[in-house]
């Protein structure tokens, strides 16, 4: 349903974007490799031949619908999950060989970890302390998540918000040079989201790595760098948020509504003057999307043509293009499917 | 540079690190809190079997006092002389009772015999000979009907009353309950804690440190060894102080074998919490392995007591191992070599427990 045009000059600069990023940074030193990654559970393919390169220093996001294949990806990479098949290199080592220096040096959060409820902050963070050689004082790593008002509190009283800054706080206690955190503001208050956002962007001004997973668009073009967008376990497009935006060719997206008894012919929409590509909504009758580049003439001839119609319009919103057309460009669906 | 930290997970680069930042030692603490943070969890160590000591032996010590209920059918000839006849025996509780009423009271076991005075001076009893309150209560009752009229005994009879410390049901009970104490805080102590952890995730995260598994679970056996110390004072110093429950074996040997007993819990409760995902299948397992050794091992009575032909699975039960040597030690006085056998039972069960468990256990 949706038009076939719209695929076609999306897929071919995305490879050039795939081209720049690759040719601008080979000289940078990579923290974390992954090739040809494969892992099945049962009938189930989760990740399927995945490639990555994580340079040193930088924010890369996984970004991806439910079931993508991400927490697999990172399981893997954080030495929790064997892969069936592939090369994982992280830090220069790997984990068959290096498992205990490793997880020296990484930082982790995984997705649904309760920390112990009748414990207070402090010594939980003190707990996750003693398992590191080297690392930050309790006291510093308190204060830069922000917990001091809850040092002395327990577990089970903290906020969702606070609980998954805990889980950072224990993340970062062993000063790592590689942080993963897996999807870590699902479920969260935009007041919290924003902490957490803040918290990362601190770590990431140090110099060292993080690697994120994360099904929401606005995390990824915030936090990360470069962001890879992971579909039923490949990755399926690479860049930096602005870049995969741009392969889009249009920065802006006009989506309107008419009445479902009066179809328009997307073929035709295509054609109206400033308007780049022209889609259905899947799923929704009535409902289509535009790309376009020069809003101030693609809603005017939209207008038009719905006037010489006399088709009436019951919706009309324009907007900036973001990730998730990158992904709905790719894959005509969206990254959250409700 | 990293340095690799040895196997122990206490590596030469941590010498220097304060003691209470040791890890082994912040998991031990934190076992400790988890533990006094859980008010319940305090009970049932702590408490119950306190609660439970001390009900049977309030129950069994009353015993001694007993009087048998004893009517007498008011409606017969001279029933109120019966009556006063047969309480001479302060043993025997005699009350008038209208004929409805003592057969009722017959029937439901609140008088064992009912005294029925005849019109022609003889005296008939009514009672259950099946019953050995009601055999009891016919030969007492007969004799002081007797005796009220005028009978003589031929030869006196002096009595003299013992209770001897040892050989008391109390006596017998104590040993029963610290070995269920034993297994049970041993057993749930150690698997509830597991499943726990890995049913929140934490088991995967916290194997995403450096953290030394053996550490981990070492911080367990190392909370239980210091619960166990309190368990088996209280017990124990309650039994002594409360009943007079005598010690007579060495104490170190009765240490020895509280402390065998409550590992190869611990090693039997790590083996049942090896896989299990939910508290639901961990407190099902646990119930399967427990429920039996409540009834067969001898807690409240003597495992003897059942067949011949199961006494080499029941001997075999690490529970009936662990209350035969304590009852041995305790009541008995008995050395280690006169309890090898129970013993090596409790020690084969912790080594093969724990083998099996390092084998089985997953930590996702």
């Amino acid at each position: 349903m949706h038009g076939s045009p719209l695929h076609v000059p999306a897929c071919r600069s995305l490879a050039y974007v795939r081209a720049i990023t690759v040719n601008t940074t080979t000289q940078m030193r990579e923290a974390l490799r992954v090739a040809s990654l494969t892992k099945t559970y049962g009938d189930v393919v989760a990740v399927r031949g995945l490639d990555l390169s994580v340079w040193a220093g930088e924010c890369f996001g996984l970004l991806g619908p439910n079931g993508a294949g991400k927490t697999t990806t990172i399981e893997i990479c954080e030495g929790l999950l064997e892969p069936d098949g592939g090369d994982v290199e992280i830090l220069g080592r790997r984990w068959a060989t290096d498992g205990r220096q490793l997880r020296e040096r990484l930082g982790i959060s995984l997705q649904e970890t309760q920390l112990s409820e009748k414990l207070t902050v402090r010594e939980t963070i003190r707990l996750f302390r003693s398992f590191y050689a080297n690392g930050r004082s309790v006291d510093d790593i308190i204060a830069a998540v922000q917990l001091e008002e809850k040092r002395d509190g327990r577990v089970g009283q903290l906020s969702g918000g606070q609980k998954q800054r805990l889980a950072v706080a224990c993340a970062l206690v062993g000063d790592p040079e590689l942080l993963f955190l897996d999807e870590p503001t699902t479920g969260l208050d935009p007041q919290s989201r924003r902490q957490l956002w803040d918290l990362v962007e601190k770590f990431r001004a140090t110099g060292r790595t993080i690697v994120l997973t994360t099904h929401y668009m606005d995390e990824a073009e915030r936090l990360c760098d470069r962001v890879a967008i992971v579909d039923h376990g490949t990755v399926i497009a690479l860049g930096t948020p602005h870049e995969l935006i741009a392969s889009l060719g249009a920065a802006h997206v006009v989506e309107f509504a008419v009445a479902a008894e009066t179809p328009l012919d997307v073929a035709s929409l295509a054609t109206l003057d400033g308007v780049s590509d022209a889609a259905a909504e899947q799923g929704v009758a009535g409902r289509y999307r535009l790309r376009s580049s020069e809003l101030h003439r693609a809603v005017p001839s939209l207008l038009a043509m719905l006037g010489t119609r006399n088709v009436p319009l019951t919706e009309l919103t324009t907007r900036s293009a973001s990730l998730e057309d990158v992904f709905v460009a790719l894959t005509g669906r969206h990254l959250r499917e409700d | 540079m990293k340095t690799e930290p040895g196997a122990s997970g206490v590596g030469p680069q941590l010498s220097g690190r304060r003691f209470a930042d040791r890890s082994l030692v912040q998991l031990t603490l934190n076992r400790f809190r988890e533990f006094y943070r859980e008010p319940e969890a305090v009970f049932w160590v702590f408490i119950f079997p306190i609660l439970l000591a001390a009900g049977l032996g309030i129950a069994f010590k009353n015993r001694k006092a007993d009087v048998t209920k004893v009517a007498v059918l008011a409606t017969a000839p001279n029933a109120a002389v019966i009556r006063d006849a047969v309480a001479r025996d302060s043993a025997l509780s005699p009350e008038l009772l209208d004929d409805s009423a003592s057969a009722r009271a017959l029937r439901t076991g609140t008088v064992a015999i009912v005294v029925v005075p005849r019109a022609d001076g003889t005296v008939e009893y009514r009672y259950d000979a099946a019953r050995p309150e009601g055999r009891a209560a016919r030969t007492l009752a007969d004799i002081a009907v007797q005796r009220a009229a005028g009978r003589t005994d031929p030869v006196a009879a002096h009595d003299v009353q013992i209770t001897e410390p040892g050989s008391r049901y109390i006596d017998f009970v104590i040993p029963g309950l610290l070995g269920m104490n034993l297994m049970g805080s041993g057993i749930w102590g150690l698997g509830f804690a597991v499943v726990d952890a890995r049913k929140k995730k934490l088991l995967k995260r916290l194997v995403a440190t450096p953290m030394s598994r053996a550490e981990y679970l070492t911080s367990f056996l190392l909370q239980r060894l210091s619960l166990l110390i309190v368990e088996v004072v209280v017990l124990l110093g309650f039994g002594a102080l409360a009943f007079g429950v005598p010690l007579r074996g060495s104490l170190w040997q009765l240490g020895v074998i509280c402390l065998l007993s409550s590992l190869s819990f611990s090693a039997l409760g790590l083996l049942i919490a090896s896989r299990a995902k939910t508290m639901e299948a961990a407190s099902g397992l646990m119930n399967l392995v427990m429920l039996p050794m409540w009834i067969l091992s001898g807690v409240f009575f003597s495992a003897t007591k059942f067949p011949a032909a199961i006494q080499p699975v029941i001997q075999v039960l690490p529970l009936t191992a662990v209350i035969n040597a304590l009852r041995a030690n305790i009541l008995q006085g008995a050395g280690l070599s006169d309890v090898a056998r129970p013993v090596i039972v409790i020690v084969a069960w912790l080594v093969v427990s724990f083998l099996l468990a390092l084998r089985l256990f997953r930590w996702r």
